[in-house]
């Protein structure tokens, strides 16, 4: 686990703990990531994934613990801490009846972007994710690659010193896939921006984290590169080693942890 | 603070704007409730001396048009925590004060031109207003109506996870407080239970004021009207804001 310990941390979770009346999603979780890191954060569904980067993107307060992003307190310094990020939700975030430039000009408006730079950014990124000659049309008429990309371009157009991804690639082809991840990785070293992503493709997380931490019913259950863990477990893929952590049982029987989170809210306010 | 509230505000209108149906849509129930009742009731209103019923009605109707507007824009925050947009807006560097505030000017800002759009095609079904130097003042007192139903909406909607409470505000905030505003019969010959409601209705001051300036009819003084109207929305605007800022998601 060496390579984070020369690194600046730009994200430092102690003792993070989330729960929903007596559920618990995330239960006393801690670790590190240094600036420039790519951070894959792995873990079977309902395992607290979500959960804890909506805690550390300010949009669930947590039970207990401590977070800093950048240096700063989600709880207390939330706006300090937003500019510090930029995020792709695991579903869309874009207004569908605006068009791809509208959506991102949106952006740069509420990132207090001065209009001269914006407009600079906003066609080098559109470049970047090749959707510059698109960057009229509606996004309701984009492809699910196209809004992916189109996220992730929006997502970085304000600099983010970290940037997370919550399952960026889920239900796209193996070709945009690839595509997508080609353009992360040239952002990553263009802007030296931390990236910390959830995926359920396993030889994803391989190819492209320097290390994974891997979560299991709240908790942390591995942490390190890919060598760390399959030595740690004996195997010989990333894949064994993840089965060998987490068990071979499927998750979906039982409530997600996203679900539980919707019912607690539910509950709350009929309360 | 000015760029938040611009940029919110825009979108509200490029939204609406851009969407021809909706904009169709939401005129066929006033033209609904001005031919049918406006023709079908207007003789049985003059022969009990009440005179023209389409200049009784006519702001009525403005105002109907202007809650149900207003209403549905308050509402469409649901449609934003659905598909995903409201995330984009909750993780932003500003305060959340200044996304609500956006959002609500730009739905009374819509809700406004829906009440303009009314006031023109009640001029085609014989309404005809005392004086249009008066519009303007007209204007002011629409868009605090839709500013007070805006807010309204988007409180309720901060509270709500999904659509299934929609059909509940439509069946027993939105079509009441329409039915107990004085918009569609006069209240003085009410029976006093329903006399009662429509005093504690917003809508039936906005409807007031509307038909004091187009029709010369005073029930209730306008400029106690638009001060009441005024402090409804502020207070309003304020508990809106307050239950936006408490959103998780």
């Amino acid at each position: 686990m060496g390579e984070e310990n020369n690194l600046k941390k730009v994200i430092v979770i102690k003792n993070l703990t989330k729960k929903f009346n007596d559920f618990t999603a995330v239960d006393k979780i801690s670790f590190d990531v240094g600036e420039g890191e790519v951070f894959a954060f792995l873990g079977p569904n309902g395992a607290g994934k979500t959960t804890t980067i909506r805690i550390l993107t300010t949009l669930l307060r947590p039970t207990n613990g401590d977070v800093r992003i950048n240096g700063f307190d989600p709880l207390y310094q939330q706006d300090e801490v937003r500019e510090s990020f930029g995020i792709v939700f695991q579903d869309s975030s874009l207004d569908e009846e605006l068009t791809a430039k509208e959506n991102m000009d949106f952006h740069g408006v509420l990132y207090k972007i001065p209009n001269d730079i914006r407009e600079k950014r906003v066609q080098d990124l559109l470049e970047t994710v090749d959707l510059w000659d698109r960057k009229d049309a509606f996004v309701k008429t984009f492809s699910g690659g196209m809004r992916r990309r189109l996220e992730i371009a929006r997502a970085l157009l304000h600099h983010p010193k970290i940037f997370f991804m919550d399952e960026p690639t889920l239900g796209l082809d193996a070709q945009t896939r690839n595509k997508i991840w080609e353009r992360i990785l040239e952002l990553n070293h263009k802007y030296k921006t931390t990236i910390f992503f959830t995926t359920h493709y396993l030889e994803e997380a391989e190819k492209m984290a320097g290390r994974i931490a891997i979560i299991d019913k709240g908790r942390i259950v591995a942490l390190g590169s890919v060598d760390e863990l399959k030595n740690q477990t004996n195997t010989s893929t990333l894949e064994e080693a993840y089965l060998s952590l987490t068990g071979k049982d499927i998750r979906d029987e039982n409530l997600s942890s996203l679900e539980r989170m919707r019912m607690h809210l539910r509950n709350r306010r009929k309360r | 603070m000015w760029n938040v509230l611009y940029v919110m505000w825009v979108r509200q209108i490029k939204r609406y704007w851009r969407s021809k149906a909706r904009i169709i849509g939401s005129i066929g129930q006033p033209l609904l409730f001005l031919l049918a009742m406006g023709f079908g009731l207007g003789p049985v209103f003059e022969r009990a001396g009440k005179g023209n019923y389409i200049t009784f009605l006519a702001p009525g109707v403005m105002g109907q048009a202007i809650l149900f507007m207003a209403i549905f824009n308050g509402v469409e925050l649901i449609w934003d925590r659905q598909f995903g947009f409201l995330k984009e807006t909750l993780v932003a560097p500003v305060p959340r004060f200044q996304i609500v505030l956006g959002r609500v000017l730009g739905g009374a800002t819509i809700a406004t031109l829906q009440g303009l759009i009314v006031f023109v095609l009640t001029l085609f079904v014989g309404f005809k207003p005392q004086n249009l130097l008066l519009l303007p003042l007209a204007v002011v007192l629409m868009f605090l109506i839709a500013l007070f139903y805006t807010s309204l909406g988007t409180a309720i909607a901060s509270l709500m996870e999904d659509f299934h409470g929609f059909q509940l505000i439509m069946n027993f905030l939105v079509m009441p407080t329409f039915f107990l505003s004085g918009a569609l019969f006069p209240l003085e010959s009410a029976p006093s239970v329903l006399k009662s409601i429509s005093r504690v209705n917003p809508l039936t001051y906005g409807v007031d004021g509307l038909r004091e300036i187009f029709s010369g009819v005073i029930q209730i003084d306008l400029a106690n009207n638009t001060l009441l109207l005024t402090i409804c929305s502020l207070l309003l605007l304020m508990i809106c804001s307050y239950l936006f800022s408490k959103i998780e998601a």
